[in-house]
């Protein structure tokens, strides 16, 4: 029998609630300011609602992430991943090859994996974001995370949040996974330590299936 | 044989040591909840960006950075190449900016007006003859044992010759390089550092500052990495852009972040320096081997490399190598997992392993004959090595002589190599602190590359003193604690564990002197196992962890464990084998790796998941640079082709076939005590999948990687032959 | 990245409108992996940026038996294989989108933004421009070349069209839509790309202002179709080269035949001698074998990728044994 098991649940309170606000604080700007451009970035004259274009200076970006809404004033330039990382203090999906290659950034957008470094953080606005720390329910490992502790899916650990989420929405879509349809479906991750094979493993017992690949 | 005060328990006594046990900071990583260098972000941090070298070389005309200071935003500007200097490679610091975030620190990069002079260049060392003409060599050391000229000549000599190489390969560490760089007070300085050397980080800080002439005193520095995203040897030390980070800090009032682009880290943070080889190898006819021959050459960059240890392993009753360094401007290299080992194994085991050919011999066997030229430590080991990855491989039956005669274009061929490595523990201080409430924690200015050093730490702790892993606090990642060796060479589980054991112990034997007499027993008849200090000799007296604890009043107990230190706790130099079976598509060149092997040793091993998880990691690395990765330059240019994670080709899940692990333990390997693990399984895969390869298509595949271009070239010249 | 303006029109005819007439000054945004990569290393640098995000009704696959099949521009590479009818009527399409890899890629990369990808090739993006020129002259002949163009390589373009579905679209006679400011057009897939003869062009036909919303496959009315890959990696990586083909067949013999090559030239290359030497003939390994040949004969390769033109020969002999077997 195969069920889903590592739907990502509503987020709770934020875990870091905190540390983020004395973040916040201590970057001088208020939480519905942006972290660290609002009060700086010298913006060029507005082209005006009529031209459908805004920017290139700051703009209010409304970002659903983990259930919660965040409000940011950013530069449209500015990636869903460093929004995330250098704008909310949300670290988990990494900063490595910046490029869409090798999937240590990936999110979630709308139960859909995407690389967060390739995405624009005003073009995320509208859609439901999930980030590692969505998936961690009040400290509770999700199937996935436990698969990969279990099975030593990790060395380093910089790979894997993203190597995690990937894994999560492929199996919110794919029950049954073949050994073949993971090498292509999660081909999208690259891992230096090189913990595939501790990988290809917990992907299967995350999804139920027994015995290893 | 009178056990020493600090000693191992042994087999049958072990609760925790050896087992399969999952790494403590697991649920930390897998749940992003670790934080990185990268990931920190205290109140009000600035973000450096650096400017890079375009040149390969270059002499600096006029710098300014006027233009960059004025835009509104940016916080400090530090130029690192003034005018007047001569830039060696493209990709070196020019200039760094700190400003209030990310995209106006790139956008002040690119203010900095910099008028370069091009001065000629050189990239390209795979040819010697051609290096030699433009003048870009440098003598890499010569020596000589017996007569390797008259054995040649014996005319009952079977010779072999063979080219082989391997091109520059990057590190590529998922974390870049960098520091986050804070000064609390103006003498004060707090780095995180994504650094294999947190002990080493204040000193390192305090000398590059004051170079730079910013007065710090070391005592006045922490540096910190709680988690590091690979280092494999290429992360030492803070590096020019760790000081220039504090000084931009210092500067701007703020701290700030400096972290390599994923193009500067591969231009700059280091690479494997590359190795080719010319090389005569010779054997008498049952395969005993009598000769070895090389020249070799390689290149890291403009500085010295060192040179593979060749012939390697095997020492040759008569031998002559002689290598040259060629001076490129691809930027420098470091130390990569293993430093030229990988070389050497792929030149020595592929020669060797086309001698076997010619001889028409098994290789394995051509191997277990001259094992008696193998370090006399390393032989039981490679012995039973060669043997137990020949069972597990089938090799008896699924090998066969060079060239699958079977139709068809899909050739399968197997491989073998061995290899070899020291791992003797560093020096390493500990903190053992007991406290009445039952707490325990281990202190030590470690680090954790991902090997699985804060489980080991935590092992040993708890298996010394009776308690669950649970129960012990391991804190590491911090130079406030006691000083413990940079994690290199595959020093750091010996030195851990050691320090570790040592300590326990005598926080332990502290402890039982606390509560003997109130137990009614003397010290010495105390042990402490399940959570409980009983008595050996009548275990109903006996107190829980807790109650123990507890008779300590208000006293803590606080020892210092050290490596070294008295009593056998660890040993150095370990041998490996590791068997390769691949597919190679005729047609198209394509390697496809169906199994790996790894028999491996590395004495006591104490915590079996993160062990083999180190073999499991480097035979996914040997992959990648047997079959993709290489630093590819172009020479009108002089400049990396490939600084992205495109076209550094690394390998994807689906890479590899299967891989088969065994760690060798038990009598005859425990004893040695704890060596280390990191380097060994990285040094075969190479030479083991390149060997593998030539007996499927009976021709070598002079240099690694075995891209299809390679494999189809080698084929048809073999066709021509 | 250069800062830039942005908008997100409701409708394609007023992003049409938001575009400039020349090329670079306004980028067209969908899936992202490639223009935000792109502008992250400055090969592009718009001063505007128009998304598609918030136009409708261009992620859809449609399919009737007359018009054949509907692929919005904006349908992701997962839709295009998870589409049922793609996968019966045309398996050599679905095995296309199977070359690219990871669910990151599959979810975020849309067919549109697939045809239309800039060249991987590393001298472009090391920011040599497409002709990869250095004091006037190309690079790539003497240069780093392991993975240029064998074919329709005498110049000014060395690098290889990188487009994993366009030539098994070609095969299968698709036509794209392209919207321009004040009306559409159609135009065949096989004559959408260019070898762009300066820096000013780009590699594709399509106007500055026109954005392509559709792509139209007509029915496969029967065609045994296959897509063959060689690539280096099993992840995400683009293949060395690929085959595409089409048969129509009669009976055991080759009716008409359409052999698409990729990542041999800077165009998606049709095979018309391998077409020809398909013509009429029962397909066995020999014949695919001539095929392959033929599909090569006009080879010139360059210094390092002469193995190029062997893979090429090979991958059109495996594309049509695939097609003829009707391998999913």
């Amino acid at each position: 029998m195969r069920r889903k098991k590592d739907r990502p649940r509503k987020a709770g309170p934020e875990k870091s609630a905190l540390t983020r606000r004395d973040f916040l604080k201590g970057a001088g700007v208020t939480v519905s300011g942006g972290i660290l451009v609002g009060s700086t970035v010298a913006s060029a004259a507005p082209p005006g609602p009529e031209s459908g274009f805004v920017g290139p200076g700051a703009v209010p970006i409304t970002l659903r992430i983990n259930g919660k809404t965040h409000k940011l004033n950013l530069e449209p330039r500015v990636t869903l991943l460093d929004a995330l990382r250098d704008h909310l203090d949300l670290t988990g999906a990494k900063k490595v090859c910046d490029r869409a290659t090798c999937g240590a950034c990936t999110v979630m957008l709308d139960h859909k994996p995407v690389y967060a470094c390739t995405v624009l953080a005003i073009e995320a606005q509208g859609h439901d974001v999930t980030t590692i720390e969505g998936l961690a329910q009040d400290g509770k490992l999700s199937p996935v995370m436990a698969a990969f502790v279990k099975h030593d899916a990790q060395q380093c650990g910089f790979c894997t949040p993203g190597f995690v989420i990937a894994c999560t929405a492929y199996l919110e879509r794919e029950h049954n996974p073949t050994l073949d349809d993971i090498v292509k479906n999660l081909g999208g991750n690259i891992c230096r330590c090189g913990t595939y094979w501790g990988v290809r493993h917990a992907v299967l017992e995350a999804a139920g299936v027994k015995g290893g690949a | 044989m009178a056990t020493c005060k600090y000693d191992w328990p042994p087999e049958g006594q072990r609760g925790l040591i050896g087992k399969s046990i999952d790494r403590l900071d697991g649920p930390e990583k897998s749940s992003g909840r670790a934080k990185y260098t990268y990931d920190t972000n205290p109140p009000g941090r600035l973000i450096a960006k650096i400017l890079q070298c375009p040149h390969a070389h270059a002499k600096i005309k006029s710098l300014d950075i006027s233009p960059a200071q004025k835009l509104p935003g940016v916080k400090a500007v530090l130029v690192i190449k003034d005018a007047g200097s001569e830039i060696q490679w493209a990709g070196d610091e020019i200039a760094v900016v700190a400003a209030v975030n990310e995209e106006i620190a790139e956008d002040a990069v690119r203010q900095i007006k910099v008028e370069y002079e091009p001065l000629p260049h050189f990239v390209r060392e795979d040819d010697l003859e051609k290096a030699q003409a433009a003048g870009r060599t440098k003598d890499g050391g010569e020596a000589k044992q017996g007569d390797p000229d008259k054995a040649f000549q014996d005319p009952d000599a079977v010779v072999s010759e063979g080219f082989y190489g391997l091109p520059v390969i990057t590190h590529c560490c998922l974390e870049s390089h960098g520091s986050v760089a804070h000064w609390t007070d103006a003498k004060t300085l707090k780095t995180w550092t994504s650094t294999q050397n947190v002990s080493g980080g204040p000193g390192q800080f305090g000398q590059g500052l004051r170079l730079k002439n910013v007065q710090v005193d070391d005592n006045n520095i922490e540096t910190v990495c709680q988690y590091i995203g690979g280092g494999f040897g290429s992360k030492f030390s803070p590096d020019s852009w760790g000081i220039e980070a504090a000084q931009l800090a210092k500067m701007a009032g703020a701290p700030v972040r400096l972290m390599l682009d994923r193009d500067a880290e591969l231009k700059m943070a280091g690479a494997r320096p590359s190795a080719y080889a010319r090389v005569r190898v010779a054997a008498k006819k049952d395969g005993t081997l009598t000769a070895w021959d090389s020249e070799s050459w390689g290149t890291g960059g403009m500085g010295p490399a060192g040179h593979p240890p060749l012939p390697y392993v095997l020492e040759f009753p008569n031998s002559h190598w002689k290598h040259t360094e060629v001076l490129t401007n691809i930027g420098g290299a470091r130390a990569w997992r293993a430093p030229n080992h990988p070389q050497a194994c792929l030149i020595t085991m592929a020669a060797i392993d086309d001698l076997a050919a010619k001889l028409e011999m098994d290789p394995i066997e051509l191997l277990l004959k001259n094992v008696n030229l193998a370090p006399p430590v390393l032989r039981k080991a490679y012995t039973d090595e060669l043997h137990v990855a020949a069972q597990l491989a089938d090799w008896k039956k699924n090998w066969h002589p060079r060239g699958d005669k079977t139709p068809g274009h899909i050739k399968r061929g197997m491989g073998v190599s061995l290899h070899t490595w020291g791992g003797r523990g560093h020096n390493s201080e500990c903190n053992v602190i007991i406290r009445p409430d039952g707490s325990v924690t281990v202190r030590l200015g470690s680090q954790d590359l991902g090997t699985g050093t804060r489980t080991v730490i935590g092992i040993t702790a708890a298996e010394t003193l009776g308690l669950p892993l649970e129960a012990v606090k391991v804190e590491i990642g911090d130079s406030k604690y006691p000083p413990s060796g940079a994690s290199g060479g595959s020093t750091t589980v010996g030195g851990v564990s050691n320090s570790v054991r040592r300590g326990s112990v005598d926080a332990r034997d502290e402890l039982f002197a606390a509560v003997a007499p109130s137990l009614g027993v003397q010290p010495t008849d105390l042990e402490a196992r399940d959570g409980k200090i009983q008595s050996k000799s009548d275990p109903s007296k006996s107190l829980t962890w807790k109650q123990a604890c507890a008779k300590l009043g208000v006293k803590t107990i606080q020892t210092t464990g050290k490596n070294p230190g008295p009593c056998h706790l660890g040993d150095s130099g370990v041998g490996g084998v590791q068997i390769a079976d691949v597919s190679v598509d005729t047609e198209t060149g394509q390697v496809k790796l169906n199994r790996i092997i790894a028999a491996q040793d590395c004495g006591l091993i104490i915590d079996m998941k993160t062990a083999e998880s180190q073999v499991y990691g480097a035979m996914i690395m040997g992959v990648c640079y047997a079959l993709f990765e290489q630093k590819v330059m172009d020479e009108t240019l002089g400049i990396m082709l490939n600084p992205n994670m495109e076209f550094y080709k690394l390998a994807t899940i689906g890479d590899f076939g299967e891989f088969v692990v065994h760690m060798m333990t038990g009598p005859g390997y425990d004893e040695r005590g704890v060596i280390g693990l990191g380097e060994p399984p990285v040094i075969s895969p190479g030479a083991a999948i390149s060997n593998a390869v030539a007996n499927a298509i009976g021709v070598r595949v002079p240099t690694l990687p075995l891209t299809p271009d390679k494999v189809l070239a080698a084929l048809e010249k073999g066709a021509m032959a | 990245m250069e800062a830039f303006e942005y908008a997100s029109p409701k409708t394609v005819q007023e992003a049409a409108r938001l575009l400039g007439s020349t090329w670079g000054g306004t980028e067209i945004l969908a899936g992202g992996t490639d223009l935000i990569s792109a502008m992250k290393d400055r090969i592009t640098t718009p001063k505007r940026v128009v998304s598609l995000k918030n136009v409708k009704g261009l992620d859809r696959i449609e399919y009737n038996g007359r018009s054949g099949l509907r692929i919005g521009a904006l349908a992701t590479i997962r839709q295009l294989l998870d589409d049922k009818t793609a996968q019966q009527q045309y398996p050599g399409l679905v095995q296309a989108a199977d070359g690219i890899r990871g669910e990151q890629m599959r979810h975020m990369g849309t067919v549109g933004g697939e045809l239309l990808q800039r060249p991987r090739d590393w001298y472009f993006r090391n920011g040599y421009g497409l002709l990869a020129q250095h004091e006037g002259k190309s690079l790539i002949p003497d240069g780093q070349n392991v993975y240029a163009a064998i074919l329709g390589n005498s110049g000014p373009a060395y690098f290889v069209n990188p487009s994993s579905l366009a030539p098994i679209l070609i095969a299968l006679n698709a036509k794209v839509t392209l919207q321009g400011p004040s009306g559409q057009r159609e135009v065949e897939l096989s004559k959408f790309y260019k070898t762009p003869q300066s820096e000013d062009e780009r590699e594709y036909v399509i106007q500055p202002n026109e954005i392509l919303t559709e792509i139209i496959v007509p029915p496969a009315a029967g065609a045994k179709t296959a897509t063959y890959e060689i690539r280096e990696k099993e992840g995400l990586d683009w293949p060395l080269v690929a085959a595409a083909v089409a048969l129509q067949m009669d009976g055991d013999s080759v009716k008409s035949a359409r052999v698409v090559l990729g990542h041999v030239a800077p165009v998606p290359w049709p095979s018309p001698e391998a077409e020809q030497e398909l013509q009429g003939k029962s397909l066995s390994e020999d014949v695919a074998e001539s095929a392959g040949k033929a599909a090569v004969s006009n080879a010139r390769p360059l210094s390092q990728n002469g193995y190029k033109v062997q893979l090429a020969r090979v991958a059109v002999k495996r594309a049509l044994m695939r097609a003829v077997k009707g391998e999913a």
